[in-house]
């Protein structure tokens, strides 16, 4: 087996999949919600928009669920001081994400269109929001968030919510909002023909733009303003996990050290500048599903890109240095660890074979024949 | 020192989430093993008509579904954003299972539940019932984690407390795995679900057989359900017995309180069927007991003892007194006083520092405990005792009145004239509730016996919370409350809806109540 630092890092990397799993799968699910109420007009184009995800959306969202567990047994600490630190971005995330179940499987149940344009948009706020905040938190953690431990590593959180809206975080939120959107528009430019196939074709020309744009403008931030943070102590990355065994600095330029490093990693950012343009090249000659390729390497590109920056960070805090949370302080144990990546190891793969046969089932254009043929069992 | 508002506020976030989210599980534990046992019938036999009643039933649990799905999502995120330190102190075991369910169970159950609903005219006969059966297997997996999960909660075997990373961590995961309070509580709570939506099928289908519409489907549903529905109730009621005796084993705290037992009685002891318990004179009011009966759920023998509420507040004071040195050595270690005594004294009373711990509620500083604070905390390791002991009678008698039911109806379906027979109609209508309010019942005399820990032994509920100010949890109970309201009231709406409306609603021609295309189609 390997040895505890090893699994360390395999567990970075493991984490990191399954963000971009999330991104990849329930984000085109999140960017077709996002964009309903715009590229469905009347009531049937939105039922065609809201059936090329119907099937699948359910098995997306596990993803998001399967990450969440993933960070708990993982790296508890990170799960628990996250999640109790962010407590309103954490219920805002979550009460958006109420509407999609009920939105998805209610809204065709009554003909009433007050219904169903309420329900619109719940799925709309239910695909917005979540990666509007998922972007908001990643600025924070770049930045640094007020926590500190106790001694018996209770963690207090000494912020406030409205502090978690600042400028530099927002245009992150403007990165992952535009990310998801533009997934979720080649997505529909793949599952849709006619009008509502030309809309979405366009908004993935204006959100694969925005997207170059954000994402470059976030960098040049970063790169310009926002200092990062370095473990000064040695690290025994074999140690026995303990956050408050360390001493940090914050220095600016910090976070682009490992792309000196590791001169590999800058193909990261890279593949965002070429996979973007890409999709939205093949989008418009047609080639939609190589479209779709293309924009899940872009979110592979944003993803890996913030994480590379802050590695071995995870959740660097702002007041007190020394609490910051990185690979090898706040995981699991060296055995729950090892059980956690067989498990991994043998799922996964099984996960992906059925995902892609559901979908193999699932294939095809949703059409307005299609909904009107299936009334009453379609969305 | 967190505020004892601070915590009644999060008990009082989670027990109201979860036991909504448990309105939703059992159903769709049970209805999705309904739907297998129809669509089976189906493919074997070809009659449309099974295949109309798998959709329809089908149809109804999926406005169920949405909410399962919706309320579990608070679920996970709730340890982390209100039990932070709990999600610290063991996640290392904790966080396992619930990982593991994702990736094993939950996948499986989300992504096949989409072909079920859309992929009739995708899959051949064999195929779709392939994906109702994988749905239905990863629905009761998704439970076997969960409650492994909770298992270990109740009776944490497999893992050891760490004074250097300050939590409990894994050395076993067979014996959490195998954990044999995890095993009882899967049986009992799935069968229970298989329970609920056998009752459902049962009390709809009874309603359209007194209305006397679609009275072929109904009669084919209401056997269904009525033999599934006794398999089930026999289950429940056998294994229910059996997590009793775990309890018995584990938790002695739980099971005296359940049963009103306050002084240790000479073996077999008898069982109280009625009683009123007193708790400020630790005495019952009045009791009628039934010999013996106690000592054989509790033991399962004639001659061995089970404690009494006394006698354990007794007992659980000399582990106090032992924990606080426990805690005592443990803030020296954290200090980085790693002298060899002190590592010694840890060890020896290590097994009691749950104990120790639980005297956190009441000073900061382990120094400053007087002996009322150490009574004190021997007497909070007893739930309250009236609640705990008329949730579980009521819980029992309804089971048994489903058993007389189940009976009766699986009789009746086998002579063939159950529709002839409207008070058993009628009672199955009426009984719609009872396996809601039993479950719920249940995960109460579970979860509210566990108190005062999380982590039984381990970890006391009052250090478990997250530092988060009175405000943020008025504001989240709130915003959850009415969130959960509203969602209740558009869920039920459908359900009442489509199951008026009957097999009509799918359109196909061949019911009463038959629905028009809609206009914008």
């Amino acid at each position: 087996m390997f040895d505890y630092a090893t699994l360390k890092v395999i567990w970075w990397l493991l984490v990191g999949v399954l963000l971009i799993g999330f991104a990849i799968m329930d984000g085109h699910d999140m960017g077709v919600g996002t964009l309903l109420p715009f590229v469905g007009k009347t009531d049937n184009e939105r039922r065609v928009v809201i059936n090329t995800v119907g099937p699948h959306w359910d098995g997306n969202q596990v993803w998001f669920i399967t990450g969440g567990g993933a960070i708990f047994a993982a790296w508890p600490l990170v799960y628990a001081t996250a999640f109790s630190g962010f407590y309103w971005a954490m219920l805002a995330v979550l009460w958006a994400l109420f509407f999609r179940p009920v939105g998805f499987d209610y809204r065709s149940k009554i003909d009433n269109p007050v219904w169903r344009k309420t329900w619109d948009w719940g799925l709309f706020v239910g695909g917005a929001i979540p990666p509007l905040i998922f972007g908001v938190a990643f600025g924070n953690l770049l930045q640094g968030v007020p926590f500190h431990f106790d001694n018996n590593l209770a963690s207090y959180y000494t912020g406030s919510f409205w502090a978690l809206l600042n400028p530099f975080a927002l245009l992150c939120g403007l990165v992952s909002t535009t990310m998801i959107t533009f997934h979720g528009a080649v997505y529909l430019a793949h599952r849709t023909e006619g009008a509502i196939g030309a809309r979405s074709r366009n908004a993935s020309y204006i959100f694969g733009t925005l997207l170059i744009v954000t994402f470059s403008l976030a960098g040049i931030w970063l790169w310009q303003s926002i200092p990062g943070y370095v473990i000064e102590t040695a690290v025994s990355p074999n140690a026995l996990p303990n956050p408050l065994g360390k001493s940090v600095i914050r220095e600016t330029g910090a976070w682009l050290q490992n792309y000196q490093r590791y001169p590999l990693t800058t193909l990261l950012p890279l593949l965002v500048y070429v996979m973007a343009p890409t999709a939205m090249l093949l989008v418009s000659r047609g080639k939609t599903l190589l479209g779709f390729i293309a924009s899940s390497i872009t979110i592979i590109g944003v993803i890996g890109t913030a994480g590379v920056s802050m590695f071995p960070f995870i959740m660097p805090s702002s007041t007190d240095f020394g609490s910051s949370l990185t690979v090898w302080d706040s995981v699991s144990s060296h055995l729950t660890l090892g059980i956690m990546l067989v498990a991994t190891l043998i799922f996964m793969p099984i996960i992906i074979i059925y995902t892609s046969w559901a979908y193999k089932v699932m294939a095809g254009k949703v059409t307005l024949a299609y909904i009107r043929e299936n009334d009453h069992s379609a969305y | 020192m967190i505020s004892e508002q601070l915590v009644d506020l999060s008990r009082l976030q989670f027990a109201a989430t979860a036991l909504y989210h448990f309105l939703f599980v059992p159903l769709t534990l049970g209805m999705t093993w309904i739907l297998v046992i129809m669509e089976s019938v189906y493919v074997m036999t070809g009659k449309t008509i099974y295949k109309d009643m798998t959709r329809f039933w089908g149809k109804l649990f999926g406005i169920n579904f949405a909410l399962g799905v919706t309320t579990g999502i608070t679920m996970e995120f709730q340890f982390g954003t209100n039990w932070a330190y709990y999600s610290h102190y063991v996640g290392d075991i904790f966080g396992a299972p619930l990982a593991i369910e994702g990736l094993m169970a939950f996948f499986l159950e989300s992504t096949f539940i989409g072909l079920f609903f859309f992929g009739w005219d995708r899959l051949s006969r064999q195929q779709h019932l392939l994906v109702t059966t994988l749905m239905a297997i990863g629905t009761n997996l998704s439970a076997l984690w969960i409650l492994i999960a909770n298992g270990w909660m109740q009776n944490p075997v497999g893992a050891e407390f760490s004074y250097i990373t300050m939590r409990m961590e894994m050395v076993d995961f067979a014996a959490v795995l195998f954990n044999p309070d995890a095993q009882a509580k899967f049986v009992h709570t799935v069968s229970a679900g298989y329970v609920t939506g056998s009752m459902f099928v049962l009390a709809i289908s009874s309603w359209y057989l007194l209305k006397k519409r679609n009275v072929e489907f109904a009669r084919r549903s209401f056997s269904i359900a009525a033999a599934f529905g006794l398999a089930s109730i026999l289950s429940t009621i056998v294994l229910g017995d059996e997590s009793g005796y775990t309890v018995g084993e584990a938790q002695k705290t739980k099971l005296a309180a359940m049963e009103a037992m306050w002084e240790t009685e000479h073996a077999p002891a008898g069982f109280n069927l009625i009683a009123f318990p007193n708790e400020k004179e630790m005495r019952n009011t009045y009791a009628l007991e039934i010999p013996y009966v106690m000592g054989l759920i509790g033991t399962r023998s004639l001659d061995k003892e089970i404690p009494g509420i006394k006698e354990i507040i007794a007992n659980n004071r000399a582990r106090v007194v032992s924990g606080i040195k426990a805690v005592t050595a443990l803030d020296a270690l954290r200090k980085n006083d790693t002298s060899p005594e002190v590592k010694k004294t840890f060890e020896a009373h290590k097994a009691d520092l749950g104990f120790g711990l639980l005297l956190r509620k009441y000073v900061v500083s382990i120094s400053d405990v007087t002996p009322e604070m150490i009574d004190q905390a021997a007497r909070d390791t007893i739930p309250k005792v009236a609640p705990m002991f008329w949730s579980f009678r009521i819980m029992v008698g309804l089971g048994f009145a489903m058993l007389a039911l189940f009976v009766l109806a699986a009789w009746y379906s086998v002579k063939g004239n159950f529709a002839e027979k409207p008070w058993l109609l009628r009672w199955a209508l009426w009984f719609l509730p009872a396996p809601w309010i039993a479950a719920e019942l249940g995960w109460f005399v579970a979860e509210y016996g566990r108190q005062p820990w999380t982590i039984y032994g381990v970890l006391p509920t009052h250090l478990s919370v997250s530092t988060l100010s009175i405000e943020s949890l008025y504001g989240s109970l709130a915003g959850f409350i009415g969130f959960y309201t509203l969602l209740l009231v558009v869920e039920m709406y459908l359900m009442v809806r489509f199951a008026r409306q009957g097999p009509g609603s799918l359109g196909t021609g061949r019911y009463d109540n038959e629905v028009a295309h809609s206009p914008h189609a």
